[in-house]
This record gives structure tokens, sequence and C-alpha cells, in this order.
């Protein structure tokens, strides 16, 4: 019987030294430059982590393709590669990436990969796989409908692999339903009318978004905000009175009970 | 069904290939017989051929049975022609394979050799001379002619002048018989290119782990390296070949980017494409000899990258290609490249990483203003139902995807002309028919004789017409590109409308 504590006194010691050891370095938020979004998410979106991004509609797939866009410009160093999975189906019926038009929104499509893959099961093979690389800046994995293959688990590897490395995943979800998955955040991205220019033309990209669930701290709130290009920043519209007191509805890291995500 | 193929114990009661198979039953019921599978066999050849691969990389299939082997210049290696031989047989029994084996002169008197020679000889022309006419390896006809002229072996054959048997016999016969005589010129084609560059390692004792083989495969490639440095080049695909003492052989192969000297960079994407593989190297009872080929060698000068700056972030993205490429596949992983049109579907392309190593530029966004080009782009665009006040003037509603958007915001139009300098094609689908009529012609305003321009056409036909772009919103906030095709009442009477993008 002494014996057997002994073993599991020894054994708990051992778990304890391979927890230790494991990097448990808090990830480095990213500012995304509106203080009551930063402050809802303590401090900005975490690098190294898994984040998911649902189109509202079908229409807002370009409005989910470009807020990963903005993060990806927002959050990484000048430089650094970026790359970009996608279905070969989305890159011929939903319309192609446009160089031109990321290079409009910041990201410099010289610091881009584009990878085409046939299905989500090699997609989702091939964003694990690529995690892995410290290298790669951030990795977009762009996932349309709601693939089989895309269950808890590969969810799980991704943001397993993500953390490892440090490489911040987003993925997105268009013409997708929220369903648990291990991301460290989730938000649903509808595109808002622009603050118009003169002569009525349409402005900056102007994008509505909702924090559904966020692991470890309190979910929920929504906020309308404009993408400053030349500041590579968010700035929440003056518009958007109506959402901002939303967000102020979950006060950020206090005594609220914490909705866990997944 | 006939005989194709016997074992000796079958040889030796008689029997011999051709014969029907109901016959060779009726003379020993218990033969025990399987169908024939050319495909089979060929593939056992080539797993063959490419064990062989150890004694010369210069190895030609001789189908359906044989294997020829250029050994020029490799037999001293293995201690002289007898040693070379032996040690041949020796492995081929270890694999239970039986082999007639023939070192000769030429590859058609090895391979006539190796199949016809019925007794030792004195020196290898004798031997050849004694050999009979099929030996030459014509067809049934040519070899019934020849013995039916008395002419049985090649002896007879050599002895006598040329053009007389050109003659009687075919330009091909003499052809065959000076190949086989020495007397013309004939080589092997080697089943793979010889690469330019080829390192190995032979081991006296099998090695048993792939982590010992990947150091050994490391240590070749600093020898590379050198070599490389010396010839002032960079290797840009890398073939490992793994030998295992069995006879099997395994086959790693990866590609870089940009040449490369740097033993670090094929031997991490090896490490890569082990990780990958679908079934794991199976060392089995060890490699006893490991392979480094670098087949395409490039120029590659000295270089200081740290002083020139901005080429380190290509060197590092190309190096991340490679990687990933490696991983994801070659062809999967691509770039953006800028294409010096106004045409916007033709502006970037994405074209495999791999082939692109020269970064592209691309223009910087003028500050202050909004994205003007959208984040995705239909290929080609997609016909909609537009409704507007005036023909030449902006949409006010469209249906696009069954479903109404009610513009509130519009910028435009840009006016993108066709590129009359190019024999552009444009790709856009036509519009379902519309019950709608077209907009009546303002005939009040056109001049008698002022009829419609003839645009350019395009070799189909079809007329090539200038688009006028426009940036629109709708209620919701959607960001859409639009775009009419064809100046209204100059171009065409009735504009079709596309759209083209949407923006974030």
């Amino acid at each position: 019987m002494i014996e057997s504590v002994d073993a599991l006194q020894a054994l708990r010691g051992r778990i304890a030294r391979i927890e230790r050891q494991r990097p448990v370095d808090a990830p480095v938020p990213a500012s995304l430059g509106v203080g009551g979004l930063d402050q809802a998410l303590g401090g900005g979106l975490a690098r190294g982590r898994l984040h998911e991004f649902f189109a509202a509609e079908r229409e807002d797939a370009a409005g989910a393709a470009g807020f990963a866009a903005m993060l990806a410009c927002l959050m990484l160093p000048a430089g650094a590669p970026v790359l970009w999975l996608r279905q070969e189906e989305a890159e011929r019926q939903d319309g192609r990436l446009h160089a031109p038009g990321l290079a409009e929104i910041g990201l410099d499509p010289a610091r881009l990969l584009l990878g085409v893959l046939p299905d989500p099961v090699t997609l989702l093979r091939a964003a694990a796989d690529v995690l892995r690389c410290a290298e790669v800046g951030a990795v977009v994995i762009e996932l349309w409908r709601n693939p089989r293959a895309l269950d808890l688990t590969a969810s799980r590897r991704l943001a397993v692999a993500a953390e490892g490395s440090g490489v911040t995943a987003l993925m997105l979800r268009a013409q997708a339903e929220p369903s648990p998955s291990a991301a460290q955040t989730r938000w649903s991205v509808r595109v808002a009318p622009s603050v118009a220019l003169e002569a009525q033309a349409p402005g900056f990209p102007m994008l509505d978004i909702e924090l559904l669930r966020q692991r470890g701290r309190p979910s929920g709130g929504r906020w309308l905000l404009e993408w400053d290009r030349e500041q590579a920043r968010f700035t929440e519209s003056a518009a958007s009175g109506a959402v901002a007191a939303a967000a102020e509805r979950g006060p950020a890291g206090g005594g609220a009970p914490l909705r866990h995500a997944g | 069904m006939r005989i194709v193929a016997l074992d000796a114990a079958a040889l030796a009661q008689g029997l011999a290939p051709g014969l029907t198979l109901a016959d060779a039953r009726a003379r020993i019921p218990e033969l025990a017989a399987v169908d024939h599978d050319p495909l089979a066999d060929r593939l056992w050849l080539e797993r063959l051929a490419d064990g062989c691969d150890r004694w010369t990389p210069m190895v030609a299939l001789d189908p359906p049975d044989g294997i020829t082997l250029d050994v020029s210049g490799c037999v001293h290696l293995f201690g002289g022609e007898t040693a070379f031989a032996t040690d041949i047989e020796r492995r081929f029994a270890l694999a239970g394979i039986h082999l007639r084996l023939a070192i000769a002169d030429s590859p058609e008197a090895a391979q006539a050799l190796a199949r016809f020679q019925a007794r030792p000889a004195a020196d290898e022309r004798q031997a050849i001379r004694r050999l009979p006419v099929a030996a030459l390896r014509l067809d049934d006809e040519s070899d019934t002619a020849l013995r039916r002229a008395g002419l049985k072996t090649i002896g007879d054959l050599a002895d006598r002048p040329t053009p007389p048997l050109a003659a009687r016999f075919g330009e091909e016969m003499v052809a065959a018989l000076d190949r086989l005589l020495g007397r013309a010129d004939s080589r092997i084609v080697p089943r793979r290119a010889l690469p330019a560059l080829l390192f190995e390692r032979r081991f006296a004792e099998p090695i048993a782990r792939t982590e010992d083989a990947l150091v050994i495969l490391d240590e070749l490639m600093r020898e590379a390296a050198l070599a490389l440095e010396e010839r002032r080049g960079g290797g840009r695909r890398f073939a490992a070949r793994l030998y295992r003492s069995d006879g099997a052989v395994r086959d790693l192969a990866v590609e870089t980017g940009l040449p490369t000297r740097d033993p670090a960079v094929p031997a991490r994407l090896f490490r890569e494409r082990i990780d990958t593989l679908a079934d794991p190297i199976d060392p089995g009872f060890g490699f006893d000899m490991i392979r480094l080929g670098i087949a395409t060698i490039e120029p590659l000068a000295a270089t200081q990258l740290g002083l020139e700056g901005g080429s380190v972030s290509e060197e590092a993205m190309a190096a991340l290609v490679d990687r990933i490429g490696t991983r994801i596949g070659r062809g999967r992983i691509r770039r953006f490249r800028a294409v010096d049109t106004h045409i916007p579907e033709q502006a970037a392309f994405a074209l495999p990483a791999i082939e692109l190593p020269d970064p592209a530029r691309w223009a910087t966004p003028t500050a202050g203003e909004p994205p003007l080009r959208p984040l995705h782009l239909f290929d080609p665009p997609q016909p909609i139902e537009v409704m507007h006040e005036v023909p030449d003037g902006p949409p006010r509603r469209f249906r696009w995807r069954r479903t109404q958007h009610e513009v509130t915001r519009y910028e435009g139009p840009e006016r993108i002309a066709t590129e009359w300098w190019r024999a552009s094609v444009d790709r856009l689908p036509d519009p379902e028919p519309s019950h709608e009529r077209p907009y009546p012609k303002r005939d009040d305003l056109v001049i008698p004789g002022d009829e419609i321009e003839t645009p350019l056409r395009q070799p189909s036909g079809k007329p090539l017409l200038t688009r006028d772009y426009f940036r629109v919103e709708d209620v919701r906030g959607r960001r859409f590109w639009l775009f009419r095709h064809g100046l209204y009442d100059r171009e065409t009477a009735a504009p079709v409308w596309y759209i083209h993008g949407l923006f974030a």
C-alpha cells in the first residue's frame, strides 16, 4: 500500500515536471486599436492561437476575408509571410483571391503564399502541417460550408499546432454554422454601410463584427469597425452607437461568470 | 492457352515454352499453372533494375526478361570482371533469382550471349560466332529465311560479304549483325538521366536506422556542397536513393526554388519529406548503400546576403516556399504575379511559387483612398440584371444570385478600354435571355448616318467592348464591383452588366 502511494507520488511529480516543461508562454496579444474591443479581449487578439471568423451570409465572405487580411496586417511585423489556404471549389465559384485587392487592404501580395487544395481533408492536413513552420507569420484557413472533416479533433489539432509554433491561425468560414471548436475566439463578420465619401462614393471598409465565443473570458459584444490602411489599425465608427452599447454589456475581466468556448 | 515460361523442374521434364497447356497437362498431370501477367513481370523487372543501380547508373531494360548494364569504367571498382560477375550473381541469388549473365563489348553481344550461349568458347569472338541466327533477334520470318538458306550461326553470316546479305535479307538484318559483332557503334539508353553530380557511400555492414541514414545523407550533402562551390553552381533538385540490402530501393527527391549549396537546406527538406511520407521508410535488414544525386545545377555566384538588404527576406520566403511545397505539394503553393495590363482579371496571376523565384512588385495603394479593387474577383464575371435611370448612367438596383440589391452609394464610372494592341479575348459569359426589351435607341438624338461605331473584334467575331466600372454599395453595406460592357449607343445598343468582384 505504502509502495503504491509512493508510486503515485512519483507519477504526480513526473506529470508536474512534464507540465512545467511545456511552454506556457502567455500569448502576446495584438491590439486592434479600439479600446472597448481590446479590453473585451484582454489586451487584444492573441497571437499564436486559432481564431474563427464566420461570414454572416454568403455575400459577407469577402468581408470576412478582408477582416482576416486586415488582422494579418495588424498582427504581424512587416514582411512576415502569410499563407492563405483555400479550396479549389471556392476559388472557382466564389471568386478568386485578387492580389490588387489585397494590396488595397494593405497586405502586400509579395508576402502572401496561396495554397489551393482540392478538398477540406487535404486542406486541414496542409493547415496542420504548415502551422508547424514557425517561419510563417499567419495562416488563413478558408473553409466553405460545414465539412465533415472539420470536427473538434481537427480544430484541436490546429489549435495545438498554432500554440506550439506561435503561428496565428485565422480560420475563415463561409456559408457555415458555428459549431463547437477549439478556437480561442469565434467571431461573426458582416459588412456594414461605410461612411460615404464626397459625392456619395462608397467609403473605407466597414465591418460589423460580433464576438460569439471566447475561451476563458466573457463572450459577447458587437463592434462596428472601420479599417485604416495607412495606420494598419481599426477605428470604431461613430455611427455604431447601438452596437457599442452592446459591447459594454459584459465588463471585461471582472467577476462575471466565465463562459468557456467550445 | 500456351505456356509462356517454365521453371527449372518443368524444363527438366522436357516441357518447352510455346506448348499448349492441354498438351503439357497430358504429359505431366500434376503441372501447376498460373496466369501470365506481363505487367507484373515488367514491374518486377523495373524493381530489379532499380537494384542494379548500385553497380552503375547506366541501366537499361531489355524486356521481357533482361537488364543491360553499361559497366564501362566501373568494373575495376569491384575487383575485375570475374569478381564483378560473382557479386551480381551472389546478390541475385540472395533474392532467389536464377540468372544468366554475360559481359561483352557491345550491349547486343552481351544480350545475345546471355540468352543463347550453349557451351563455353575460347573467347568472346568465338562465342558470338557460335550463336544461332536467332541471336540477331529478328522476326520469325527472317529467322526461317536465314535457316532455309543454310545460314545457321552468326559465324556463317559474319564471313559473308554484306551487300548480298542486305539485298536478300534486308538492311535491318545487316544492321543487327553489325551491332552484334561490334562493327557498328551501339549504346544503351539508360532508364534515368544521369545526375550532374553523384555522391555515394557504401557500408560493409548495413545500417538499420533511418536516422543514421540521414546522418550519412548529411555528410554526402556536405561533400556535394564542396563540389558545387568548385563549379560555382547551386543545386535545385536533389535525389537520394537508399539501397536496401535485400535489393529494394527507396527514392526521395526534393526541390528548391532557388539554387543552393547550403547543405542544411536540402537536409531540412529531406526531413520534411520523410515526415510527410504516407508509408514510412522501412530499413528492413538495413541499407547498404546511400547515394545522393544532384540532377539540376544552376549557376550561383558567391553572395554576401547581409549587405544586399532586401534580398534576405526574399531568400527566407523562397526557403519557406520550399518547405511548405515539400509538405503539401509543389504545384499547390502559389504566389501572385503582377501583369502589366488594365484588364482586371488578367492583372494578377497565382502561379506555382517554385516556378517564380523573382519577387513581383506591387503598386502601393494611394493614401486616403478606399480600396479601389475588390478582394474577391469573379473570373469570368457574372452577368446581372441592372435597373438604371439612364442607360449610360450608374446602376440603381440590380439582381444577383436571385437577390435584389438597392444601390445607395456608387462611384464611377472607371472606364477600362480594351487593349487593342493585344489580341485579347473576352471570356465573358452571355447573359441569360431577358424578357425585357433593350432600351430603345435614342432615335431623336441620332443624326442620320451616325451609326453605331464598329468596335474592334476578337478572333471569334465578338466585338471587343469598353467596360465602365462602378464601385457600388447596397443598403446593407455590401460593396460590389460592377461594370457595364460596352458604351451605350456608341458600341452597343443594349449593354450587358456584369458583377466582377466583392469588396471587404
